[in-house]
């Protein structure tokens, strides 16, 4: 019986900070005129959640696309077709593992900051003493990194499938010894620009969305306390995997219904 | 203050970002390769459509023309209804041949036109009369086993 | 002066169930000082935030330059705050910013100003502090006293009609206790602003300001000019003078702030 009222009230308490987070949200809309009027506040942000993330980003990707190479060309030459480990990588990099493990890094290197940044800011009371000098930060804080957020994230993606493709490349052509030309061709055969690449930039502009949402809404509500920040950080990487991984699936069996 | 130094960075950051997206876009996923022109739709029933899929490509010569727009279950002539699109640069004769095959022996269904003689061509919207249902592998073992024992059991019969 | 600047009505507050303050009367003359005092947790960085209207009332009235805050939509009540200045307990300075950004921060939020009459303002502001030479320190390179001063000279940028102070003196050597009380009087003369202050150092207090409230389980329990207050025979506020005159003086009043920082957090 215990167990069943805590999970009744676990579910109301979702169900709460859902519609919470669904008014945060249309705020953050409303007062989004500040970040592309005054386009220097947004680029700032850029700065903290794309350019930083550049690194890792460019190194796991690099990664990621020389295992897949490695995997794909063990598994693909038992049925003599290595020459489509280009295929094999690009496809498996544009569809999922670009956009999800570029979504997942970000969250945990750029989400994390933000979130820290704004509790921080919340406990030492400047999100206040913003508001007491009649300077929403909402529109000051939260929706520049918000917007930060939401562009870095495609370009990033992009850049790690590109780096993963290279890596897969490096395997494949530079170490295998597969032919260059069948590599491009194969890939270029099989990969479709809407079906496979557009789709994959969808993704990973939905994640974006989502995972700057968390962070902004997590370090904003947080409780003003080191540990309700810490607490908060947490949360933003957790649940910000949980909804990458949780929108991703829907969003396949959405895309990529028909094969 | 080190505004443009901080600048200059967001502005590498996002030319890569663009330039990633134009590699996948062109290299990758050649934009202009599987593009189809123009495209007009036709349609085509056949008994059995197999394993084919919604987006298969749809060839002549082995050579993409098209692609198979949408599949669904005629219910008056009892059939499967199949529309596809085909490149505005092609036209294909009233009395082409429109086949479900497969490409190798276990690989992905495709839908393949084989030009007929008629000086006529197919007009956007009409209706390939002539098709051949895809070859269903299991009623082809099936099929195959029981010509095998019709060879073999008149035989001792006789 | 005819009518004060800011007057509570029979304020009643209460976060959720708790109520904080019961029935608070009180006025803030134009152009005066006013201490609020009372002990910690009392209510005094509440009743500031109902004057600025970061939260409502649940009973009475606050009425700023005649209007009432509760019933101001956004805007009006955005274009009221512009007209004042909330000195933060801990200074809420813009930790990523230098001490001159802080200070011009309204100023460029607010004004369409050239960037040239931006940096005088600025460094104007900050030479009534005495920081113009920390103007491009950052935050945490400042001292407790430093960065309480450069929340003042942020505080005073737009010129407010009205200034509001959560304890200026909690966590301050006595010369930096001394230099931010003068500040405050100084300012409150030369900008022709009204000023609250909200404390437990009487001390300070009793030389600077023109009247005090005491506040107490939600009520205004005692009131009076500096000279009345010395010669009071109330017993709260006798008990309070002199629990404070005492004692070994600016060292009490650290651990009074930890106090509060506990059940400010715990909230
Ligand atoms: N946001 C809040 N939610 C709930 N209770 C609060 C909140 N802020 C302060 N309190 C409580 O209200 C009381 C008064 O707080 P405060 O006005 O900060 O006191 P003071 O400034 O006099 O020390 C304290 O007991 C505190 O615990
Ligand atoms: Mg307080």
């Amino acid at each position: 019986m215990g167990g069943l009222r805590k999970l009744g009230s676990v579910a109301i308490e979702v169900v709460w900070q859902l519609g919470f987070i669904a008014r945060f949200f249309w705020l953050i809309l409303v007062y989004s005129g500040q970040s592309f009027t005054r386009l220097n506040l947004t680029i700032r942000e850029l700065y903290f959640s794309g350019v930083l993330s550049l690194l890792i980003i460019l190194v796991s990707g690099l990664f990621v696309g020389l295992v897949l190479g490695l995997q794909g060309y063990e598994i693909l030459q038992r049925y003599g077709s290595s020459d489509s480990m280009g295929t094999m990588v690009a496809l498996s990099l544009l569809r999922e593992l670009g956009p999800v493990v570029a979504g997942l890094l970000f969250a945990s290197r750029a989400g994390s900051a933000v979130t820290a940044e704004i509790g921080l800011m919340k406990v030492t009371e400047q999100l206040k003493a913003m508001d007491m000098m009649a300077v929403s930060p909402i529109a000051r804080v939260v929706a520049p990194r918000f917007w930060g957020g939401v562009i870095s994230m495609p370009l990033l993606a992009a850049m790690f499938s590109t780096m993963g493709i290279f890596g897969g490349w490096l395997i494949g052509v530079v170490f295998i010894g597969i032919d260059d030309g069948a590599f491009w061709s194969q890939m270029q055969a099989a990969v479709d620009f809407r079906y496979d690449v557009l789709n994959g930039v969808i993704k990973s502009c939905a994640f974006g969305v989502a995972v700057s949402l968390i962070a902004v809404f997590q370090g904003y509500d947080c409780v003003p306390t080191a540990e309700g920040v810490s607490r908060a950080i947490t949360r933003t990487v957790v649940s910000s995997a949980l909804a990458i991984l949780a929108l991703d699936f829907v969003m396949t069996s959405f895309m990529f219904r028909g094969l | 203050m080190s505004r443009t130094t901080l600048d200059l960075w967001v502005g590498i950051f996002v030319a890569m970002g663009i330039a990633a997206l134009l590699f996948l876009a062109l290299k990758v996923g050649s934009i202009s390769g599987s593009e189809i022109r123009s495209p007009y739709t036709l349609t085509a029933h056949f008994d059995n459509i197999g394993g084919l899929k919604a987006r298969a490509p749809v060839k002549s010569s082995g050579v993409l023309v098209g692609r198979v727009e949408q599949i669904r279950y005629d219910n008056e002539r009892f059939q499967a209804e199949v529309v596809f699109t085909v490149d505005g640069r092609y036209k294909f004769p009233v009395d082409t041949f429109a086949n479900i095959l497969t490409s190798g022996l276990l690989g992905e269904q495709y839908l393949g036109l084989e030009p007929g003689g008629e000086e006529k061509t197919l007009a956007p919207g009409e209706t390939i009369k002539k098709t051949q249902s895809a070859v269903v592998l299991e009623k082809l073992i099936s099929q195959f086993m029981f010509d095998k024992a019709a060879e073999g059991e008149p035989a001792p019969a006789k | 002066m005819s009518d004060p600047l800011v007057r509570l009505e029979n304020v009643r507050f209460a976060y959720g169930e708790r109520t904080i303050l019961r029935d608070i009367s009180l006025s803030i003359p134009r152009g005066k000082v006013v201490a609020i005092m009372g002990g910690s947790g009392c209510g005094k960085t509440t009743l500031l935030r109902l004057i600025g209207g970061q939260e409502k009332a649940v009973g009475g009235q606050v009425r700023v330059d005649g209007q009432d805050v509760a019933t101001l939509g956004r805007d009006a009540l955005y274009a009221m705050r512009r007209r004042m200045g909330m000195l933060f307990q801990f200074g809420a300075l813009f930790t990523d910013m230098t001490v001159f950004d802080n200070v011009a921060f309204p100023l460029r939020e607010h004004t369409e100003l050239p960037a040239e009459l931006i940096n005088d303002l600025v460094l104007m502001k900050l030479h009534a502090v005495g920081l113009r030479g920390a103007a491009r320190l950052m935050p945490g390179e400042l001292s407790g006293g430093m960065a309480r001063r450069v929340a003042l000279a942020r505080t005073i940028a737009l010129d407010p009609m009205l200034l509001m102070y959560d304890e200026p003196f909690t966590g301050l050597d006595p010369i930096s206790l001394g230099v931010i009380g003068q500040l405050i009087r100084r300012l409150n003369d030369a900008l022709g602003a009204s000023s609250v202050i909200v404390t437990h150092d009487i001390q300070e207090s009793l030389q600077i300001v023109d009247y005090i409230y005491f506040i107490s389980e939600g009520r205004v329990v005692a009131e009076g000019t500096p000279d009345e207050i010395r010669h009071t025979t109330d017993p709260f506020v006798h008990q309070f003078v002199h629990a404070e005159v005492d004692g070994p003086v600016p060292f009490h009043y650290p651990s009074d702030d930890y106090a509060a920082a506990l059940t400010g957090g715990k909230a």
